[in-house]
């Protein structure tokens, strides 16, 4: 029995017990439809095996989704909770557990994977290649963080949340402050989920570096391509950080090291330096591809070039060095004197030049065009201002002597929501709408998207503008709750009431994909919205090999040039094309990892060697396996171009 | 298969070339990696809590013995390499097994070294300085010892299959992970032990 209470809930209360029955009753339900459908076949074969950019590319945007919506109801709750003053709804414990899920779900498995999700889909389209550089590697990226993303969210029904903040430092993450299993969960997780995202890095930057279609030059990369490569040379330059210190800090949780102690020498300061030099440079990655799709959305629907092009190349790689230089702005007032808190403001308050040139840069794009209002577009003319009050806001945080004032207050809340609501999540929402087509073959309905982005937009400003005036006033963040002397009460309702409106946006979303699937046409070529980059050149739904023809590229913008200056994309005749073979092995080797993470996560030693036993088995069975890929023959890419209305000129 | 001739066996498929080029990738990470556990090291270096510090537990005479035996591994499997370029199986086998046994010596006096340690009140647990001490050595001995594994992979393969591009580009990969240990350790030698023991 004792065994089994380390299982038990340390604070269980009635929505954790409800949310078990509803995970127990959708596992059936989902193995049930599999078993009556008749789908477990073709699920392994079509999905779990895949090894095909596009495939994976999609289950990260619908992993993504999902824990948009589980990362959404911990941010009602919270809300819920502080909109009225000393409020019951939730007890301190409770309320720890939420904003530190919160946190961790919508950034490492909401925004990373949508992001993610985007790249595997897109670059290689965007650069004319058949794959990734290692479609099998690509495959262990996403199970991996599929697992990762799984054991997190376990913890809530099964030895419990973590509780230490998003941040999770130490002395409080310690086992002398948490107790429970949950910050090991913390630890474990994202440890597995960010050895995928290592891996993607390495795969994404040799496909970009090595496998661009002939005449593709470095300059003459799709924006978003180039946000692709920059983001993932700071992922390969930061993530291996993360790794470090998640190792020291699992160590002093279940070894009892004293690297993050406040005894034998422990330095918790560590542990805050160690996760920032991953943390900030964190957000560029996410900001950085968001960037770039915003380039490619307003250049098409202002039907015009990107301008400064050579600008918002250099201002991407400016950022990501600065990117690394900035970490101590999250502990200013930590005591670290005043000569390194000014460097830290100063490198801190740069990133604002090179950001200011891509803003301005948008709004020349923007200038005398032909402008499109679409969904799209209007996520990213929306983006402007409102991610502008974001970045000023985060000028004024950088200053090191104001920041006393706003440190850790709902300040800092207010302004980062502020740069990733409208930065990234707009960007994930506009791309989704952008690229749907190409993923789908239907478009998402324009007037429910419309819907959508109103209510998004007006939900975020009454969500998170209050905070401003509440934060610069005083309320610190992560408080469960206030008295009403305080007189945060109307303006944390206000945001409560933002919050709603925002829900209503998520849940429009859901409506939207379910009443396009119905009713939106299907005939609407590969091209609707009259693009100018290579993903637009191919079929849609894009054949398996993606381009039948290598296509040859003479611009930045190969495809308007085809369209209407009779630029030849497809010089070459049809040949038989080589791709490589499914595999169950990513599937296999992640299922172990989860199984080593959760042994991991409650100690159980043997199961732990037992596990590690088995991912070597699976890397040594890669090792000896002798697979060549497989070719396609000529017969079969001319049925399938023909299928798909002729071969593309 | 495309075979380029003019290219080592190793370069001679766009594959292969391109699983040259991400490990050369990974290697970038891995030196962030060894890089944080340096840092670590410098930052945690003195604060010895109740425990000993690095000049009064550090010995010289094994720390030579593994510096010895690593940096020839280094060099014999450069030999190994060169073999493997020459189309010499047998000789490049030879090399690449010599290589595998001095890293299970240079193994084997470590793991004798952190008993030793262990004994002498210098565990995992007893302050910051041993905890990244033992971490940052650890993680490369782990290294060493995976690279055991992969590299007796890599030897039955070659016996089986003989030198194709993709024996050949595993080899090729192998050896780039191989010198990078030593690199590393050059870095433990001179910044861990010489520096502490100064």
């Amino acid at each position: 029995m004792e065994f089994f209470e380390r299982f038990a809930i340390p604070h269980p209360s009635p929505a954790i017990y409800a949310s078990m029955v509803v995970i127990a009753l959708t596992v059936i339900a989902i193995i049930a439809g599999l078993t009556y459908f008749k789908k477990w076949g073709y699920l392994w074969r079509e999905w779990l095996t895949t090894v095909d950019h596009k495939r994976l590319g999609l289950m990260y945007i619908i992993s993504a989704i999902l824990m948009l919506f589980r990362g959404g109801v911990d941010a009602i709750m919270m809300r819920a909770q502080l909109a009225t003053p000393d409020s019951k709804l939730l007890d301190a414990q409770h309320y720890n557990e939420i904003f530190t899920t919160h946190g961790v779900v919508m950034i490492m498995f909401m925004a990373m994977p949508f992001i993610f999700g985007f790249m595997n889909y897109i670059v290689p389209l965007q650069i004319g290649a058949r794959d990734v550089a290692f479609p099998r590697l690509n495959a262990i990226s996403f199970w991996l963080f599929f697992m990762g993303a799984m054991l997190f969210n376990i913890s809530f029904v099964i030895g419990g949340s973590p509780d230490a903040g998003w941040t999770s430092y130490f002395p409080l993450a310690g086992t002398e402050f948490s107790e429970s299993v949950g910050t090991n969960y913390y630890m474990i997780a994202l440890q597995i989920s960010g050895l995928g995202s290592l891996m993607t890095g390495i795969n994404m930057i040799t496909t970009i570096l090595k496998m661009r279609a002939p005449g593709m030059t470095l300059m003459k990369m799709p924006m978003f391509t180039w946000s692709t490569l920059v983001a993932n040379l700071i992922i390969v330059t930061v993530f291996p950080v993360l790794t470090v210190a998640l190792a020291m800090g699992t160590m002093d949780r279940l070894f009892a090291t004293n690297f993050f102690t406040s005894s034998n020498g422990g330095m918790d300061m560590l542990w805050a330096n160690l996760f920032w030099v991953w943390g900030h440079p964190e957000v560029y990655i996410l900001i950085l591809p968001a960037f770039g799709l915003y380039s490619e959305i307003i250049s098409t629907f202002s039907s015009k070039n990107l301008y400064g092009y050579t600008s918002m190349v250099a201002s991407m790689v400016i950022i990501s060095v600065l990117s690394c230089l900035v970490w101590a702005h999250h502990f200013f007032t930590m005591g670290q004197g005043a000569a390194s808190n000014s460097f830290f403001s100063i490198t801190t308050m740069a990133i604002a030049v090179p950001t200011g040139v891509k803003i301005f840069n948008w709004l020349f794009t923007m200038w005398k065009g032909k402008i499109r209002f679409t969904v799209p577009m209007l996520y990213s003319i929306g983006f402007i201002p409102l991610f502008t009050i974001g970045g000023v806001t985060g000028v004024m945080l950088a200053m090191s002597a104001a920041d006393y004032q706003y440190h850790n207050t709902m300040f800092l809340v207010a302004h980062f929501h502020n740069t990733i609501i409208p930065g990234v999540v707009f960007a994930m929402l506009a791309g989704l709408t952008y690229y749907w087509p190409k993923m789908f073959g239907f478009m998402l309905n324009e007037r429910i998207g419309k819907w959508t982005f109103w209510a998004l937009s007006i939900g975020f400003v009454l969500a998170f503008f209050p905070m401003y005036i509440t934060g610069l006033d005083g309320q610190a963040r992560r408080m469960y709750t206030y008295s009403e002397s305080t007189g945060f009460g109307p303006l944390n309702m206000l945001s409560f009431i933002g919050a709603g409106i925002m829900a209503i946006g998520f849940v429009l979303i859901v409506y939207n994909i379910y009443y396009s699937i119905r009713y939106a046409p299907r005939n609407i070529g590969s091209d609707p919205w009259d693009a100018r980059t290579l993903e637009w050149a191919t079929h849609t739904p894009v054949p398996e090999y993606n381009f039948a023809i290598t296509p040859a590229v003479n611009s930045v913008e190969p495809f308007w040039d085809a369209k209407k200056k009779k630029h030849v994309l497809f010089p070459e005749p049809l040949k038989k094309i080589h791709m490589p073979n499914n595999s169950g092995m990513p599937f296999i080797l992640s299922a172990i990892f989860f199984v080593w993470g959760f042994s991991f996560v409650f100690a159980i030693w043997p199961l732990v060697i037992i596990a590690t036993l088995g991912i070597f088995a699976c890397l040594a069975s890669r090792s000896f396996e002798n697979d060549h890929g497989r070719y396609i023959s000529l017969e079969e890419v001319e049925e399938t171009e023909e299928k798909l209305g002729g071969a593309k000129k | 298969m495309n075979l380029e001739h003019s290219q080592p066996l190793e370069y001679s498929t766009k594959q292969n070339d391109l699983n040259i080029f991400g490990f050369w990738v990974f290697l970038g990470a891995e030196i962030m990696l060894f890089a944080t556990l340096f840092t670590s090291y410098f930052v945690l270096e003195n604060r010895t809590g109740s425990g000993p510090a690095g000049a009064e537990i550090f010995e010289i005479t094994p720390v030579l013995i593994e510096t010895l035996l690593l940096l020839t591994s280094s060099f014999v499997i450069g030999l190994g390499i060169h073999a493997m370029r020459l189309g010499k199986t047998k000789a490049m086998i030879t090399f690449f097994a010599i290589t595998l046994l001095l890293g299970l010596g240079f193994l084997g006096f470590e793991i004798f070294e952190f008993v030793h340690y262990v004994h002498i009140g210098a565990g995992l647990q007893t302050s910051a300085f041993t905890a990244s001490l033992l971490t940052t050595l650890g993680t490369h001995g782990a290294h060493v010892t995976f690279g055991l594994f992969w590299g007796t992979a890599i030897i039955l393969q070659v016996k089986k299959r003989g030198l194709t591009p993709e024996t050949a580009n595993k080899s090729f990969i192998f050896s780039l992970y191989w010198h990078f240990l030593d690199v590393v350790w050059i870095f433990i030698f001179s910044f861990i032990y010489l520096k502490g023991m100064m």
